[in-house]
């Protein structure tokens, strides 16, 4: 328990003024109502009142200028060409464009995978784009989460002592680890399949377990890369289910990569970009709400079906 | 990172990749094993030239009286007179590193008689002083050794070799019986213990010790003694106590500069330096035929850890996503490595050890495990696996964590 609490001073005592604070429910499949609306008014005021009102404070993240030039023999590629953007906390944000339009590399930045060649990235205020290389392995281990198309899990590796990689790797102690990992997978709703190995796990299930690993050092936000590439439609629903609820219920900070319009709609703003420029940045007006649709869906759970590829 | 869950991590790797990690350790355990079981077998044989060599005697040195001359027949060695019991005697006395000398009188081709059985010693008989067990490390099986009284006195004693015991003798206790020597009779007073053959293939066994007094007056009817039997206080004393010898017995026999030595100290520590020397090379020559076939097995190591490091792309990428520095990554591949040497060469020692008492069961070879070729080989082992992890691990921490997360 001492964990969830710490969990909420991060993640809920940190937050903005002028946010709501979220409600402490473990369980998911809570419907999502009217919250959406209001959030979407709380966060356009903020965006208005950010320079005026000091108690909001930077942007989660921050995006200066950024250019990035891949230099391919003699051929200069230049795949982002002056990107700025600003993240707040508690966002859900779905990144949009064509293959080759710069939305992998600025994750990558984001994610403190790659390093701009020109211009400035902040992160929670400090500026992470001159870092060294094992500086970054820091940041990622602590404040990033990532999510992956391909699940990316450990093969042979149960789905708790995935969960418990990135602690290995801050230092959590044993015990500590055990009891976070099994916290992160119970978010996700896999209590029962903590012992179980990724080939024995549901396409959707692994994605879960993904999704648990990249909570469980509480990281400031979640990057999903293309998280439902892999899965079909009814998984994918699933899955950005689990997403919306760790936004909504928890203010966790989450943005994915994606080319499905479909699923970018499940998102509360959506950045579209274009030969490695932003080309559309706007609000969802009316997300979609993926525990309503699953409501709607015919049963089949999820659970029982194993080995599914 | 906390190094102990390094080690966790790079151990729950290997235990993963069951199979590719015991072929890999196979490599090292050959290797390892080849090392002990080789170097066993080599320093069996070693020891066991040595203990040939110990069975001489205790640190000896042998002094023959020189050849006669005379009128241009030269006679061979032990042929002069002119070494005698008071010379052999002042040696023990006078020489510091000499701890025991026998004066020797040898009786060829005499017949030897008991009962209705006869038989002829191959290596003679021999006289020396109660001194020969001590000196030629050769104890009396049963009964005892004839005193000093009996060499006094010249008594008509004996102590008869197994050899001899075995032929003359069957079925009855030689012990107390009268055997006659050339018609002679002599009582016998004990057996000696069975010594075997010499280096040069002489049955030592087939021998009768008397007193030289009594080969010297009732057999020989001479003055003089063959040559001397002597001991040295301490294996390296030998060089000492030959040369203490060669100038007590030039001042005794009155030689001036110019004449030659009438007599020849023959030096056993020559004999056992060159077979030590000869065994001591043939170790070298097995370790290092086995030390080939350990770094067979570390570039064995490489070679997995090589592929392995090419096959765990992508599990690299999505540690280095997670939050591993390249050290951690580099920790990890290089702990798999040496766990996988390090592993392999336990394993390897006890497989050497097997091998070694198979060998020595059944080809019948001595063979000798000693602790410093377990300590060599497992920590040389442990150093392969360093040498040959580190460039596969240098090549996994330098990953680009992008590219690895895309690799296929």
């Amino acid at each position: 328990m001492v964990s969830v609490l710490r969990w909420e001073a991060v993640h809920g005592g940190n937050r903005n003024a002028g946010r709501r604070e979220p409600p402490v429910t473990r369980r998911l499949a809570r419907p999502a109502s009217q919250r959406v609306n209001q959030d979407l008014e709380a966060q356009i005021i903020t965006d208005h009142n950010r320079d005026l009102d000091p108690l909001i404070g930077p942007p989660l993240i921050s995006l200066d200028h950024i250019h990035k030039v891949y230099h391919m023999g003699d051929v200069e590629i230049h795949a982002l060409r002056g990107v700025s953007l600003q993240i707040d906390r508690g966002e859900f944000i779905a990144i949009m464009g064509a293959s080759g339009s710069g939305k992998s590399t600025t994750m990558n930045i984001i994610g403190c995978l790659d390093r701009p060649t020109r211009g400035h990235y902040f992160l929670e205020n400090q500026d992470v784009s001159k870092l060294s290389r094992d500086e970054l392995a820091d940041i990622r281990n602590r404040k990033i989460g990532f999510v992956f198309q391909g699940f990316n899990l450990l093969a042979r590796t149960s789905a708790l002592e995935n969960v418990e990689l990135p602690m290995l790797y801050m230092g959590v102690k044993a015990k500590e680890r055990t009891e976070r990992g099994k916290e992160a997978l119970e978010i996700v709703g896999l209590s029962s399949r903590l012992n179980n190995m990724p080939n024995q796990l549901s396409g959707g299930q692994q994605q879960r377990v993904a999704i648990a690993r990249a909570l469980v050092n509480r990281p400031s936000i979640i990057l999903a890369d293309e998280p439902t590439g892999n899965l079909d439609s009814r998984t994918s629903v699933e899955v950005m289910d689990v997403f919306q609820q760790l936004n909504r219920d928890r203010g966790i900070t989450i943005a994915l990569v994606t080319h499905e319009p479909d699923i970018a709609q499940y998102a509360r703003r959506v950045i579209v970009f274009k030969d490695g420029r932003i080309k559309d940045d706007r609000r969802v007006g009316e997300p979609r709400s993926a525990a309503e649709e699953l409501a709607r869906m015919p049963l089949i759970d999820d659970d029982d079906e194993e080995f599914e590829e | 990172m906390n190094p102990l869950v390094t080690f966790k991590v790079a151990l729950q790797a290997l235990g993963r990749n069951k199979m590719r990690s015991s072929l890999t350790m196979l490599g090292i355990i050959i290797g390892v094993g080849a090392v002990i079981a080789m170097v066993g077998i080599g320093q069996g044989a070693s020891a066991s030239i040595q203990s040939q060599i110990a069975n001489l005697g205790n640190n000896m040195l042998y002094v023959w009286s020189g050849s006669t001359n005379q009128g241009g027949m030269r006679g061979g060695m032990g042929s002069a007179t002119t070494l005698t019991a008071e010379d052999v005697d002042a040696m023990e006395r006078e020489c510091p590193s000499v701890s025991a000398s026998t004066p020797a009188v040898s009786v060829r081709g005499a017949q030897l008689v008991f009962g209705n059985q006869n038989w002829v010693a191959s290596s003679g008989i021999v006289g020396t002083n109660q001194k020969f067990p001590d000196i030629r490390a050769w104890p009396v099986a049963s009964g005892e050794f004839f005193a000093e009284s009996d060499v006094r006195t010249g008594a008509r004693v004996c102590v008869i070799g197994k050899t001899v015991a075995d032929n003359l003798f069957q079925g009855v206790d030689p012990v107390g019986q009268t055997l006659r020597i050339r018609n002679l009779p002599f009582r016998i007073l004990g057996t000696l213990s069975a010594k075997g053959q010499s280096q040069f293939g002489q049955d030592q066994d087939d021998t009768v010790i008397v007193p030289y007094t009594t080969a010297q007056k009732k057999m020989l009817t001479i003055t003089w003694v063959h040559y001397a039997m002597i001991s040295a206080v301490s294996p390296t004393a030998t060089f000492t106590a030959e040369r203490q010898i060669t100038e007590l017995l030039r001042q005794r026999h009155k030689l001036t500069i110019n004449q030659d030595n009438d007599f020849t100290v023959r030096n056993l520590t020559d004999v056992a330096e060159a077979a030590d020397q000869s065994s001591r090379i043939m170790i070298n020559l097995l370790a290092s035929i086995a030390g080939v076939s350990l770094l067979v097995g570390g570039i064995g190591i490489m070679n997995i850890m090589l592929v392995s490091v090419t096959e765990r792309t992508r599990e690299i990428g999505i540690r280095m996503s997670i939050g591993a520095r390249s050290k951690v990554i580099r920790s990890q591949f290089l702990i798999e490595s040496v766990t996988l040497s390090a592993v392999g060469g336990l394993i390897g020692v006890f497989v050497g050890i097997g091998a070694a008492i198979i060998i020595s069961k059944t080809l019948n070879w001595p063979t000798l495990i000693s602790p410093i070729s377990i300590f060599v080989a497992v920590i040389f082992s442990m150093l392969v696996g360093i040498v040959f992890g580190y460039y596969p691990a240098r090549k996994a921490a330098s990953l680009d964590p992008i590219d690895a997360l895309r690799y296929e």
